[in-house]
């Protein structure tokens, strides 16, 4: 295919997909060894009540409400679990359970009440987002990467998806130690004069930026598979974080753009005419991953049990 | 308002009975702790509805034959649930890592084929969007019967099965003991809540269908100790839910039923977590300050009786509210007796709890409890002689 055609159609949609993809995962193989993979789930159900509060207190479809609006829903939904977690004694799962669905249920209603016939704000977008449209109209071919002028028209998810994820690894690179320390045996992290509490909100609010970020760009349901898939898949590859993290990377990757090129081109080859939900097959490859590492992985077991039993 | 159809009030009674269904069934669930395994449960049915559309329409069919596509998402839903069981079982990953993994990419792999159903015959698909979110709106009669004949059946089998799953649920030991196939019971749990779950699809839609397994059996937790009117509470709260939610619903427009129902059933749920007696906020918080009376309580009448001065700004306000010291700090009559009791079951507490063979006794001291309350009058008749004379004048009443 010409560069003509890939570079402004294709390639942001495909970076924007994969730093997205990256983005999720880091944070989401901590999600998943600390047993709070859900919590991505929780995050990205309650971003729709979020920026429909957003969108009736600003009157407009504009970014930053809305991601302030989606990151201000996170950490109420998160107080939320908490605080019934705490006031009701009730376990984690099922509080957690009646917050987001209660939340996405204001949310839709929210919607359906006030009037956003004439913008466009609806739950199917808010759920499988819209990765195909984020397209580079000024490019012409490979040499505008070099043009600045043409770079100044790329979708600007993409630069806002670079920034985020290139903050997501500052994150994990400064915190390193702490997160890999309090996430293997919290006890000993908290003896050594850790403060394990604040470190964890540190990372579920790292997640939900990630997760808004994301959401805002690809929609929800790529999220939470990248939240928890690529890290799932990794963590029966290897036993070394480090190395998982690199799985993981590598999956997401993977993922996104083989999904991407599967949705805009997998149905051409089959001799269809239309494109598929690109979110959607990106959330299946991602499946497909995991469904391979769960049957040959070579740290599938569980430890001491036997390998292949 | 209240003026339903035909249609919509066939719709509120399947609603009610499938809350009735759901909060009895989801108590099970969350009592095993496992209520998140009803979201894996409910994404997984979208791919299934989509290939049912599919398969009918290319079968020649007209493809939205509720009976077929509630079918197809029993099909997938259950493909889901093994997937979330052998993810589980078979590998390292943990549960919520497994239900998250299921539900993102059956959800995914439902959307994609949504969109292949989008080009391959335009406008005949507008009603599987319906089943996200759930629509009753312009409903046939057809489906509503379908729906409210679910709803009975479902609460049949719940009927039916709610002894074992009780006892599985609470005392799984027991149950294997007494001869029960737990792995045959959990199967059956899981099969009425796919069941559910299946037949929410049209009215709730399934992202919000979870909350009709989770909410109603955390409300009903606050209002009892018991299983099984933990079962009953949760089943009345949800049908409740479902019947009152689907006539809100129908009685305006912009009101969709799912999200109705769910904030109806949270409605309850914040209802309960306030007031609730016993295990509500309020109950919690009354007795928090009672708790701290009786200490500040207790801990005044000792300083009294020892003639330690008093200058906790709470106790003397307690103290003096209860008319034991005047407004000069000086005890009263009636707050020299009291605190002479005091003294005298601090020291035979003192007494006992030195005493290593008195062991458990001694452990249910809280500096609260009367110790006549914990030991026979003879018992303390004994410490008192060990005691020896009591200085201050104790017997006063």
């Amino acid at each position: 295919m010409s560069g003509a055609e890939f570079v402004p159609l294709s390639l942001p949609p495909i970076l924007i997909g994969t730093l997205a993809a990256i983005a999720c995962a880091l944070p989401g193989n901590f999600l998943v060894l600390r047993r709070q993979a859900l919590i991505g789930d929780a995050i990205s159900h309650v971003a729709l009540p979020g920026i429909v509060v957003a969108f009736l207190l600003t009157g407009v479809v504009s970014t930053w409400p809305m991601m302030i609006g989606a990151a201000g829903a996170a950490l109420v939904a998160v107080a939320m679990i908490e605080g019934i977690r705490r006031l009701g004694g009730i376990e984690p799962g099922a509080a957690m359970g009646v917050v987001f669905t209660t939340l996405f249920a204001g949310g839709v209603l929210l919607l359906e009440q006030s009037d956003t016939s004439n913008v466009h704000l609806d739950v199917q977008h808010a759920l499988y987002g819209n990765l195909e449209s984020l397209i580079w109209l000024d490019a012409f071919g490979w040499e505008s990467l070099l043009d600045p002028v043409a770079l100044d028209g790329l979708p600007p998810e993409l630069i806002r998806m670079a920034v985020v994820c290139l903050g997501v690894c500052a994150f994990l690179w400064l915190f390193w130690r702490p997160l890999k320390i309090s996430t293997f045996d919290e006890g000993f992290a908290r003896t050594i004069g850790m403060r394990t509490g604040p470190l964890g909100l540190a990372l579920v609010v790292v997640a939900a930026i990630a997760a808004v970020a994301a959401f805002d760009a690809v929609g929800s349901i790529i999220v939470i598979a990248m939240f928890i898939c690529p890290p799932a898949s990794a963590r029966l590859m290897t036993d070394s974080l480090e190395r998982q993290i690199a799985w993981s990377v590598l999956f997401a990757t993977v993922s996104a753009v083989l999904g991407y090129v599967l949705a805009g081109y997998g149905p051409l080859w089959l001799g269809a005419e239309d494109a598929v939900s690109a979110a959607g097959m990106i959330a299946t490859v991602s499946g497909v991953i995991l469904a391979l590492t769960a049957l040959f992985g070579p740290r599938r077991g569980r430890a001491g049990q036997p390998q292949g039993a | 308002m209240f003026d339903l159809g035909y249609n919509a009030s066939l719709v509120a009674l399947g609603a009610a009975l499938l809350g009735i269904a759901c909060g009895i069934t989801g108590t099970f669930l969350f009592l095993r702790k496992r209520a998140l395994v009803s979201d894996a449960i409910s994404h997984a049915t979208l791919p299934g509805v989509a290939l049912a559309f599919i398969v009918m329409v290319a079968l020649g069919g007209e493809g939205r034959n509720l009976f077929g596509l509630m079918a197809g998402s029993a099909v997938t839903a259950w493909a889901g649930l093994l997937a979330v069981t052998w993810l589980t079982t078979r590998t390292r990953l943990a549960e919520d890592a497994a239900i998250g993994a299921v539900l993102s990419v059956f959800f995914g792999a439902g959307i994609v084929l949504l969109t292949v159903i989008q080009t391959m015959s335009a406008g005949k698909q507008a009603g599987l969007e319906g089943f996200l979110l759930g629509s009753t709106a312009g409903m046939l009669r057809a489906d509503a019967i379908i729906i409210a004949a679910g709803g009975a059946v479902v609460l049949a089998l719940v009927a039916l099965l709610h002894r074992p799953m009780t006892l599985a649920a609470f005392d799984p030991d027991y149950a294997v003991a007494t001869g029960m196939n737990l792995r045959r019971i959990d199967l059956a749990t899981m099969g009425l809540v796919m069941a559910v779950v299946v037949i929410g699809l049209k009215i709730v839609g399934l992202i919000l269908i979870v909350a009709m397994l989770i909410i109603p059996p955390v409300t009903a937790r606050f209002w009892t100790e018991r299983s099984h009117r933990v079962a009953l509470i949760a089943g009345a709260l949800g049908g409740l839910a479902g019947g009152l939610g689907a006539v809100i619903s129908a009685s305006a427009p912009a009101l969709p039923t799912g999200p109705i129902i769910v904030l109806t059933s949270f409605a309850f749920f914040a209802a309960s977590l306030i007031l609730a007696p016993g295990r509500g906020m309020i109950a919690a918080a009354a007795q928090h300050l009672d708790y701290r009376r009786r200490v500040h309580l207790r801990q005044g009448l000792l300083a009294l009786a020892q003639a330690h001065p008093v200058r906790e700004a709470l106790t003397l306000r307690i103290l003096r509210r209860e008319g034991l010291i005047r407004a000069d700090g000086v005890a009263t009559e009636a707050g020299r007796a009291r605190a002479a009791r005091a003294l005298v079951d601090e020291r035979r507490w003192q007494l006992l709890r030195a005493d290593p063979s008195t062991g458990d006794l001694a452990d249910r001291y809280d500096g609260l409890t009367p110790i006549e309350t914990v030991l026979t009058p003879d018992q303390i008749a004994t410490l008192d002689r060990r005691l020896g004379p009591v200085p201050v004048s104790g017997g006063v009443t």
